[in-house]
């Protein structure tokens, strides 16, 4: 058992994603889900954050591309697109660089819960916040 | 509603246009119409630059403020158009051509003529005055058929050792003359400067090349064999040879009309006005040179400007009166600094003079004060006039304690901090208190010197007054509590070029090293990119070397440019635009075979789209695999080298400007910088490549090459500005080197070459310095940056391929490699693909999905 970044997660629903040691710190990967796409970060301090990757102001899938970072003590991630930057903790979207959202898209990103276990990370789709 | 009333100026110079342009500013209700009479046949322009004629301006871009002006329906300029008589019975004005000109209020802005004494032999061929640009556009014409002719260099005299004589000894020079100043008087600008200024400013001077004579009477000027000007010959017996002369013995107001029309003349001529600026007729207002106010005409811009104002404010019901000439200059003469200022000759009694002198740099510096040395009453500085901006405005004001540290060389400690008052005069040419400046930053709400420019007008004319408008602003911003930080971000309190030395002198060369010692934090994406275009600089490491990939933006993260979908588009590097059959067949090929959008671009490249982030390393090994390499369209770096086709195909080329750029662009290629950097390269004058508008231009000349630095589009445009004329290719190399790396090190994040140029303290002729002649003494370490840069090129994206770890970082998903992105959608569109929109999405128009874009080959 490593770290978890978030609520402890469901072992029936949660998803086999990787090995933690296939994460570079601070370079995202996505990942595929189902339907579902994922940007998962492991972090300089070893934590792991997976947020949704599609993009709320562009609609693009590229969060997992973009520049982590911090605003104060919040662990952040910006777009690539058009830089907005979202909390990693809670999905807040922190800067909208004056844009909105696409329509019908929340500015919010949805977190996902992550479990590193046994050296293996696992992302918890079902058990969101 | 009033009537509206007709003004008509006679006279088209600087001080006709500054008039009407504050008339156009403040006559909100547009009651007055103002009719513009010049007699040259262009609108007003700024005479004092008139030298930069020589270093390659048009006569454009002397014109002054926005050429709208003259569209404005309430103004009307008559070019050629020379008033030849005033009837002011009639209230009208008649010019050469019979054109009567009724109106309600004249105002005289004739200005002065240059002056030549009655000589013998004044009226010969090559005998010139320096007043208009077809006076300096003549001289030129002449000094270059004589220099044909003689098969040797044209000898030049200029008779006259003050300002103008000077700024025509320059010309001459610029023109590949030899030049002898010959002054009456016992030193040089006698006027300005006391007898040491004299004599440090004829040393600074004889250095660059040209003689000096002073004590020298002209007698007469010979004609040659041809009957053109030969031979000046000396009262004291002497004699000179000269191929062409210019007289620079001082100007005279241009008061004939005054005159004939019996208005009250000053002693030494000009037409007398009241503090007002109104002539002993109240429909006649006389401003500038020919005006003669409080006793005296004067021959500087900046009172010329101050009248303008006055008579401007008196016309629309304004209480303003002239408040005494501020006689004050700082000049480069032939890059020599030489400013006067206040009581420069200590004429106020117990005046005290307290001097700094040192031969061998050759400078001399002088205050002079009060008796009880604490109030500053003027000074001269010769040499470096760095102290001037902040001098100035201190006349009438306490110095403190030691007012001698502000003679000290620059660099050499704290100059003291006085704050100014209010009403100091910052900037002279506008007339803008430091008040003013103050006020722009508290109520208009300015932030920026660009702000404070616009708003107030301040360092718009000959701008050295900007590096102290900065100071008052930033003074003033961190009063109002607006940071006025440089900072980078919340991580980085430095400015970018502090943290590029920061990292330079520390050599540290990762991200964790440098936030550690140098930020707070873990960074963020404003610091990190901007830490790796520094490191990358200093470096030419790979982009994604050790830890940096997780510092690049975007793009540099996987060295494509990231489109709206999230896929990237690839543009080969074709050197200077040339490129082989079988390459643009390759490109075409590459682009069928993976289902990629093709366009040209602006900068002479292929450009393809809709490529996924796994398809990149197998599109650049295609290129690889044929001698070909991807290139940079994104990053804050050399993007491309445009070229003409020049002198191998051109039938109008006079040099091979395709291989320049080749070479240009192979010899920068993956030069990281603050912004994005375009060179292009044209083969003649006619620029067909558009150089003037990149960061740098190259245009062949039948001589060699001229190089034009700062040149932007995008969202500000700009033309570039020369720097250096007609020099080899070698050259070309050297000074684009050091010009590059000088930026690269100095430049704010974000900031391109233009508007760095602009505030660079001393602006493109101090960056000249820098490059050409080593004033700051780094070129050889600039040099050695960038060969190191060039000696380490290597090709990024091939590195990629030979590099499992990092290949690893292009896969679509990390549990799914080769999975394509489910979201990406497409439609047909004039026979090609493009991004679905969100409605086409909605309604099934969707007619490409990404399982169908598999590759082919």
């Amino acid at each position: 058992m490593t770290t978890t970044a978030s609520a402890p997660t469901d072992q029936a629903t949660r998803v086999l994603v990787c090995a933690y040691d296939r994460l570079t710190p601070d370079l995202g990967v996505a990942a595929l889900i189902g339907d579902t796409q994922v940007a998962l970060f492991r972090l300089a301090d070893g934590s792991v954050h997976a947020v949704q990757n599609l993009c709320p102001f562009s609609g693009a899938s590229v969060l997992s591309r973009g520049i982590t970072g911090t605003r104060g003590d919040v662990p952040t991630i910006a777009s690539p697109i058009y830089k907005q930057v979202f909390s990693l903790i809670d999905g807040t979207c922190l800067v909208t660089m004056d844009k909105e959202p696409q329509a019908g898209i929340a500015p919010d990103l949805v977190v996902h819960p992550v479990t590193v276990d046994n050296g293996q990370v696992y992302i918890d789709l079902a058990g969101g916040p | 509603m009033t009537e509206t009333k007709r003004i008509v100026v006679v006279g088209g110079g600087m001080v006709a246009h500054r008039f009407t342009e504050a008339m156009r500013d403040r006559d909100a209700d547009g009651q007055h119409h103002i009719t513009v009479l010049g007699e040259e046949p262009r609108a007003p322009y700024d005479r004092v630059a008139l030298t930069s004629y020589f270093t390659g301006k048009d006569p454009e871009e002397l014109s002054l403020g926005t050429p709208e002006l003259w569209d404005d329906p309430r103004v009307t300029l008559h070019r050629d158009a020379l008033v030849t008589r005033i009837d002011r019975e009639a209230r009208e004005v008649e010019d050469g051509a019979g054109r009567r000109f009724p109106y309600d209020h004249l105002v005289m802005a004739t200005g002065s003529y240059a002056w030549s004494p009655p000589m013998e032999g004044a009226d010969l061929p090559g005998v010139f005055v320096y007043r208009t640009i077809d006076d300096v556009a003549a001289l030129r014409l002449y000094v270059e058929a004589r220099a044909k002719e003689l098969r040797r260099p044209v000898r030049g005299a200029v008779i006259g050792g003050g300002l103008l004589g000077l700024e025509a000894a320059g010309a001459l020079q610029g023109l590949g003359a030899t030049s002898t100043v010959i002054q009456f008087a016992d030193r040089l600008m006698n006027l300005q400067v006391d007898e040491g200024g004299g004599h440090a400013l004829s040393r600074l001077i004889e250095n660059l090349g040209v003689s000096v004579r002073c004590n020298t009477a002209t007698q007469a000027i010979k004609p040659d064999k041809s009957g053109r000007a030969g031979r000046l010959t000396f009262a004291d017996g002497g004699e000179m040879l000269v191929d062409v002369v210019i007289f620079a013995t001082g100007v005279r107001p241009r008061d004939e009309l005054g005159r004939e029309a019996g208005l009250a003349m000053g002693e030494r001529g000009g037409v007398v006005v009241d503090d007002t600026c109104l002539t002993d007729d109240p429909a006649i207002s006389a401003i500038g040179e020919v005006a003669c106010i409080q006793g005296a005409c004067i021959g500087l811009i900046a009172p010329g400007n101050t009248m303008a104002e006055i008579a401007v404010d008196r016309l629309l019901g304004g209480q303003s009166t002239f408040p005494g000439a501020d006689t004050s200059a700082k000049l480069k003469l032939l890059g020599v600094d030489v400013a006067s200022f206040g009581d420069a000759f200590a004429q106020t009694p117990g005046a005290l003079e307290l001097v700094y002198a040192d031969p061998v740099a050759g400078v001399y510096k002088k205050l002079v004060l009060t008796d009880d040395a604490r109030t500053l009453l003027g000074g001269i500085l010769v040499g470096d006039a760095s102290a001037y901006a902040s001098l100035r405005p201190m006349v009438g004001s306490d110095l403190g304690e030691d007012p001698a540290a502000w003679l000290l060389p620059e660099g050499s400690g704290e100059r003291p901090s006085v704050e100014l008052p209010d009403e100091a005069n910052v900037c002279s040419c506008n007339n803008v208190s430091a008040g003013a400046i103050r006020c722009a930053v508290t109520d208009e709400g300015c932030t920026d010197i660009a702000g404070v420019k616009a708003c107030t007008k301040a360092g718009t004319s000959c701008g050295s007054c900007l590096p102290l408008v900065k100071k008052i602003m930033g003074t003033e911003l961190e009063k109002a509590g607006i940071e006025v930080s440089n900072a980078l971000c919340e991580h980085f309190d430095m400015s970018r070029a502090q943290l590029f030395s920061a990292i330079q002198v520390s050599e540290l060369r990762t991200f964790s090293e440098i936030i550690e010692r140098f930020g707070v934090g873990r960074g963020c994406d404003l610091c990190k990119p901007a830490i790796a275009s520094i490191l990358a600089s200093l470096y030419n490491e790979h982009v994604l070397a050790q830890d940096r990939a997780a510092l690049q933006d975007t793009n540099d993260r996987v060295m494509a440019n990231m489109q709206k979908d999230g896929t990237y588009s690839v543009v080969p590097r074709v050197p200077g635009g040339e490129i082989l059959p079988e390459h643009l067949i390759l490109i075409g090929q590459i682009a069928q075979d993976y289902g990629l959008y093709t366009k040209i671009t602006g900068g002479q490249r292929i450009d393809l789209f809709g490529a996924r982030l796994e398809q990149l390393p197998s599109i650049w090994k295609r290129l690889v695999d044929a001698g070909m390499e991807s290139g940079h369209a994104y990053g804050k770096s050399l993007r491309t080298v445009k070229s003409c086709v020049g002198s191998t195909w051109c039938r109008y080329g006079v040099q091979d400007s395709v291989g320049m750029a080749i070479a240009l662009e192979l010899r920068y290629r993956g030069l990281r910088s603050p912004h994005k950097l375009k060179l292009g390269v044209s083969g003649c004058a006619r620029e067909c490549a558009e150089a003037r508008g990149k960061d740098v231009g190259v245009i062949a000349t039948d001589k060699g090459w001229n190089i034009y630095v700062g040149g932007n589009g995008g969202f500000t445009p700009k033309h570039a500005q020369l720097l250096v004329e007609d020099v080899d290719g070698a050259t070309v190399f050297q000074v684009i080197d050091r010009y590059l790396m000088y930026y690269i090190r100095t430049a704010d994040r974000l900031q391109r070459t233009a508007p760095w140029q602009e505030e660079h303290e001393g602006g493109l002729e101090a960056i000249r310095e820098v490059i050409m002649e080593d004033s700051l003494g780094i070129c050889a370490d600039l040099d050695e940056h960038m060969a190191r840069h060039i000696d380490s090129y290597e090709d990024e994206w091939k590195a990629v391929l030979n590099d499992p770890e990092r290949l690893a970082q292009f896969t679509s998903f990390v549990n799914a490699p080769d999975q394509p992105d489910p979201s990406l959608a497409y439609v047909e569109q004039r026979g090609q693909r493009r991004p679905a929109t969100a409605s086409e999405r909605e309604s099934g128009a969707v007619l490409i999905a990404p399982s169908t874009l598999e590759v082919r080959s």
